[in-house]
């Protein structure tokens, strides 16, 4: 697949020290939909803001279509659009002249029946006349999405778009997320729940201190969470695995006292049900079974500690 | 080539933004020139010779619009590019397909409008009170400008290097203002002792409040010449400035 935005060895360190990026390297594919996941603080909103060209980077460089994001701005910010975190509006402006406003600025000329097709949209038309200060916070994500959208960019950044926004507004927002990339929209969302990623990307990045520590397709990322381990304790402790057991996925613990079987819970069967028959059928009596399920934390541990 | 519709839609919005604090704009300058022309021109005034030919309340007129057009110009110009950068509204401009110079343009351009449609406004003004007779209205023009941009620049370089309210008004406050008291606005520099008259001559409001007014009664305190070398020093003063804060995107980017 042909990328859009390369990223290579970039590196960010703030004035006060904080290293927020650590020499990232990330291929954005064109016409995807890709997740950066991560903790608040994990240098997300840093990766994206340099992007966009409101951050410096400290090393390293950015191309988006194969222009470099410093030498040929002009080019590259044409293509982007950007949603922040922050509802970062004017107060006194309308809906309506703030649109125009962020077209304009993007060097595009007045285009009315777009931008009201837009509005129409993200179901703000009939409040295009009203002021900024007056509307919800809702309402205000829209219009940042609608500022972002103005100027037709190729390349979406939605910097954590579900951060206080109800369940009406996320599927409102993921709809048209899924629309804009239908029309051929390259969209890179930040987020820290894992649930969303699920939801809406195709590809998923996975970002802890300054660390993008992977990048991988949706459904091999969630294979990897949907691992399960059934742990069973054994009255007697045994030293290796009975020959009738060896088909299964099994570990012995160091102590010898517990049976680690592992599944995945995406299979159409886990295999529990045979395992503990031929358990039975090995004559081994069991004490007692604990299941468990690794979650994002200990997916971030298990991956900032093997680096 | 130029993003002429950026430039367009920043002047445009930063020119309805007068519009809608209409009296803080327009109406607070103009009727706190009225009432320096109730207290000095007539009060006062009344009881003061001409200096050098020209009636009192005439003399001040220049310095008065001078008055106005340096702290609008400032006020207008930081005000206009610290607000988004204190609400964040900033990034949208600095993520946009902009160059510095378009920034500037934008900015400082409507800044600069808007204080030369008050100047105009304010002499209009006076016109009312006073008998204005102009001897060199290019030359009044030319300065108006001059020092409407120059001012409006040096505004925008506040803004960009104030990081809180406070630090907005420190500069116009502290320093502006009395520069222009002390710069002949109310007085002919003559009229002060020696010593006073040397150190006078180390303000630069001086130069600009002479030469706009000799281009209304051709008198002045320092020579025309030098008036113009000066306003256009500290022009290029303030682009340098300016140019080297986009350069190293001082307090705008990290």
């Amino acid at each position: 697949m042909q990328s859009i935005v390369s990223i290579k060895g970039l590196s960010k360190v703030y004035d006060s020290g904080h290293q927020a990026l650590s020499t990232v390297d990330l291929e954005i594919h064109e016409g995807e939909i890709l997740a950066l996941l991560g903790p608040n603080g994990a240098g997300k909103t840093t990766l994206i803001s340099i992007i966009c060209g409101i951050v410096s980077a400290s090393t390293g460089a950015v191309s988006v279509a194969g222009h470099d994001i410093i030498t040929d701005y002009r080019v590259t910010r044409d293509l982007i659009g950007l949603v922040p975190q922050e509802l970062t509006l004017g107060a006194f402006d309308t809906v309506w002249n703030t649109v125009n406003f962020s077209r304009g600025l993007f060097g595009k000329s007045p285009n009315p029946a777009y931008l009201e097709q837009l509005l129409k949209d993200l179901s703000l038309w009939d409040k295009r006349d009203s002021e900024l200060r007056e509307l919800s916070g809702g309402m205000r994500r829209r219009v940042l999405i609608a500022k972002a959208l103005s100027h037709e960019p190729r390349i979406l950044f939605l910097d954590e778009p579900t951060a206080g926004v109800d369940v009406e507004l996320r599927q409102d927002m993921w709809k048209m997320v899924r629309r804009l990339n239908e029309s051929g929209v390259t969209i890179i969302l930040t987020t820290h729940y894992i649930e969303e990623a699920e939801e809406i990307a195709d590809r998923v990045g996975i970002i802890s201190q300054g660390q993008l520590l992977l990048v991988e397709g949706k459904l091999d990322l969630m294979r990897k969470l949907g691992k399960k381990q059934l742990l069973i304790e054994l009255r007697q402790s045994i030293e290796e695995i009975p020959a009738a057991l060896a088909d299964y996925n099994l570990e012995i613990s160091a102590d010898g006292n517990h049976l680690i079987y592992t599944y995945d819970t995406q299979g159409d069967r886990t295999g529990i049900t045979t395992l503990l028959q031929t358990l039975h059928e090995t004559g081994l009596s069991l004490k007692d079974l604990k299941s468990s399920q690794s979650s994002l934390e200990e997916i971030f541990v298990s991956l900032v500690s093997t680096k | 080539m130029i993003n002429y519709q950026a430039i367009r839609v920043i002047y445009k919005y930063e020119m309805l933004r007068a519009w809608h604090t209409l009296l803080q704009t327009i109406a607070s300058p103009v009727i706190s020139t009225s009432l320096y022309f109730v207290v000095f021109g007539a009060a006062i005034g009344s009881r003061i010779e001409q200096i050098e030919g020209v009636p009192y309340a005439v003399f001040i007129v220049p310095g008065l619009v001078m008055l106005s057009l340096l702290t609008q110009s400032i006020s207008n110009a930081s005000f206009g590019i610290f607000f988004p950068k204190f609400t964040g509204t900033i990034y949208e401009v600095m993520s946009a397909p902009i160059s510095f110079f378009e920034i500037l343009v934008g900015y400082v351009g409507a800044a600069a409008s808007k204080s030369m449609i008050l100047g105009i406004i304010i002499l209009i003004t006076a016109n009312l009170f006073v008998d204005l007779n102009i001897a060199h209205p290019f030359i009044m023009l030319l300065f108006l400008v001059l020092t409407c941009v120059s001012f409006a620049l040096f505004g925008f370089i506040i803004g960009l290097w104030a990081t809180n309210f406070e630090k907005l008004q420190l500069i116009p406050m502290l320093v502006i203002t009395p520069l222009v008291f002390l710069g002949g606005s109310f007085y002919s520099v003559s009229m002060l002792p020696p010593a006073w008259q040397t150190v006078t001559l180390f303000n630069p409001v001086l130069y600009l409040i002479s030469g706009f007014r000799w281009s209304f009664f051709e008198v002045a305190d320092v020579s025309v010449g030098v008036s113009l070398a000066m306003i256009c020093l500290f022009l290029l003063a303030c682009l340098l400035l300016v140019w080297w804060m986009f350069k190293t995107g001082y307090r705008l980017k990290q």
